[in-house]
């Protein structure tokens, strides 16, 4: 089959940033950071204090006391992100669309409260048994699960787990699907709730996360903040989106993957460069069509000044005439689901024309020195965009997105 | 600094690391013994265990040899809370 024009007809998030995709857009083209002292739990035994949760959102909202119980708080996220998605497409589902359509997501670390409450249950309180729940609640496909059972869709339904990349490595292949027939519609997307004692114990013996605040490309960077969130979107070809009159958001063009086989934490620049060669090559474009990337942009000493090299190095000249943003500064790192919250703040500023701000930026580093659109966001009618995820492990994923102009 | 805290600083460092002690001396740097970034915060989390003290961020980014680990080392444990070590309760 001839590939098809895939395009974004549904959006939907949950994050540090606001309730919905349009609270979280609102607040990136303010520049507005949602980061603060984490308050889901007790941060007395912990060094760094401060984090990107999802304050406004409620769970008794979107579940019954019931559906709770069975539901991590990560796919909590998942699902309410893939409802606002879904009633944003206005998809009208039939047994046979739901038989061809997919449900792709990415998750980096699963259940982890659920976890920990059960390690704690059972190490620390000594008592004999755990949540029955507890390994529903863990898995890392509990999300994708239970849209399916929500949408109905009982299509190819799973899990990506690359780490920081996860996202990014879901929303390629949902795009791969679709763009290539195997599907009809896919939705797609990742979440995480990674604020649970024992896994920021982790993050706090690696060294890498900021005592203040996320300040990517900033000389006075002090490494990332930890975010939690959810986002998804829904993918449809073109032509079946044009023809049931759905508003299109934009087009997802081209996605491409590397590994840098070379170490578990350390970034690489040829890695990177080669995921972003592979995005554009996929999608037949020249360095010259992208005016933005949303960056990975972790903050951290290493990831900033590499993934500038490898802009440079994927796109040579043109990368001292684009403008690059990490919307990390605002929504933090949210792991499995930073490329999809990344992928939906890059598909509204190519909507919108305005391209979000890096929030938090004080002093220019003369390492990080491409136009990274400091604090103030700024109008821009660019034709494609890029989202970078660069993750531990040295996996690398990289989507191009295109601005409809329908 | 004493010569007993240098050699339990380097012993920690060779044991973490997995290299012959006689390899480590007060002049290494880590380049020279194949140490990065990820061993390095290995490196801190076995020195917190071996000394019962927190170890923060700041001022250990830079560290690049067993000197700098030892001088570090020397003035967190000598300045206690004020250096920025917090006894471990």
């Amino acid at each position: 089959m001839a590939r098809r024009r895939v395009v974004i007809t549904g959006i939907g998030v949950v994050s540090a940033l606001g309730r919905d995709a349009r609270e979280f857009w609102q607040a990136l083209v303010e520049g507005r950071p949602g980061i603060g002292p984490i308050t889901l739990i007790d941060m007395s035994p912990m060094r760094f204090q401060n984090g990107a949760q999802a304050r406004s959102f409620n769970p008794a909202e979107h579940f019954q006391q019931k559906e709770m119980d069975f539901l991590d708080r990560f796919a909590q996220f998942a699902v309410v992100a893939a409802r606002e998605a879904v009633r944003d497409s206005g998809i009208e589902w039939t047994s046979e669309l739901r038989e061809r359509s997919a449900i792709v997501t990415g998750s980096c670390v699963g259940g982890k409260s659920s976890e920990d409450e059960g390690f704690q249950n059972l190490y620390l309180l000594h008592k004999p048994r755990v949540n029955p729940l507890t390994i529903a609640r863990t898995m890392a496909n509990a999300g994708a699960s239970c849209i399916s059972m929500e949408t109905g869709i009982c299509g190819p339904t799973y899990t990506i787990s690359t780490a920081c990349s996860s996202a990014n490595h879901a929303l390629g292949q949902a795009f791969w699907m679709v763009r290539d027939g195997m599907v009809e519609l896919a939705v797609t997307g990742g979440s995480e709730a990674p604020f649970s004692l024992g896994h920021l114990k982790a993050w706090e013996a690696m060294r890498v996360v900021a005592p203040d605040t996320c300040r990517p490309f900033s000389k006075d960077r002090r490494g990332m903040i930890l975010g939690e969130g959810g986002a998804m979107l829904v993918l449809e070809p073109l032509e079946a989106a044009q023809a049931r009159g759905a508003r299109i958001h934009a087009e997802i063009v081209g996605f491409g993957m590397s590994s840098d086989a070379h170490h578990l934490t350390q970034p690489s620049v040829e890695g990177p460069a080669r995921a972003i060669r592979a995005a554009l090559a996929d999608g037949g474009l020249a360095p010259e069509q992208i005016g933005y990337i949303n960056a990975h942009g972790t903050a951290t000493l290493a990831n900033d000044p590499t993934e500038v090299a490898a802009i440079r190095a994927a796109l040579g000249a043109h990368a001292e005439r684009l403008a690059i943003s990490s919307t990390k500064s605002m929504h933090g790192h949210a792991l499995g689901a930073a490329g999809a919250i990344e992928g939906v703040a890059t598909a509204l500023a190519l909507r919108e024309g305005v391209l979000p701000p890096t929030a938090n930026f004080t002093t220019p580093d003369p390492l990080c020195d491409l136009d990274v659109v400091p604090n103030q966001a700024r109008r821009g009618e660019v034709e494609c965009a890029l989202s970078n995820s660069f993750a531990f492990g040295g996996l690398n994923a990289v989507l191009a997105f295109r601005r409809w102009e329908g | 600094m004493s010569d007993d805290l240098i050699q339990r600083i380097i012993t920690c460092i060779a044991d973490s690391q997995k290299i012959p002690r006689e390899k480590v001396t007060l002049d290494s740097s880590f380049e020279e013994l194949g140490i990065d970034s990820l061993d390095g915060v290995n490196i801190l989390f076995a020195l917190e265990n071996e000394f019962n003290i927190n170890i923060p961020d700041e001022g250990v980014q830079g560290i690049r040899g067993v000197r700098q680990m030892v001088e570090a080392l020397d003035k967190l444990l000598s300045g206690g809370a004020d250096a920025g070590a917090v006894a471990q309760s």
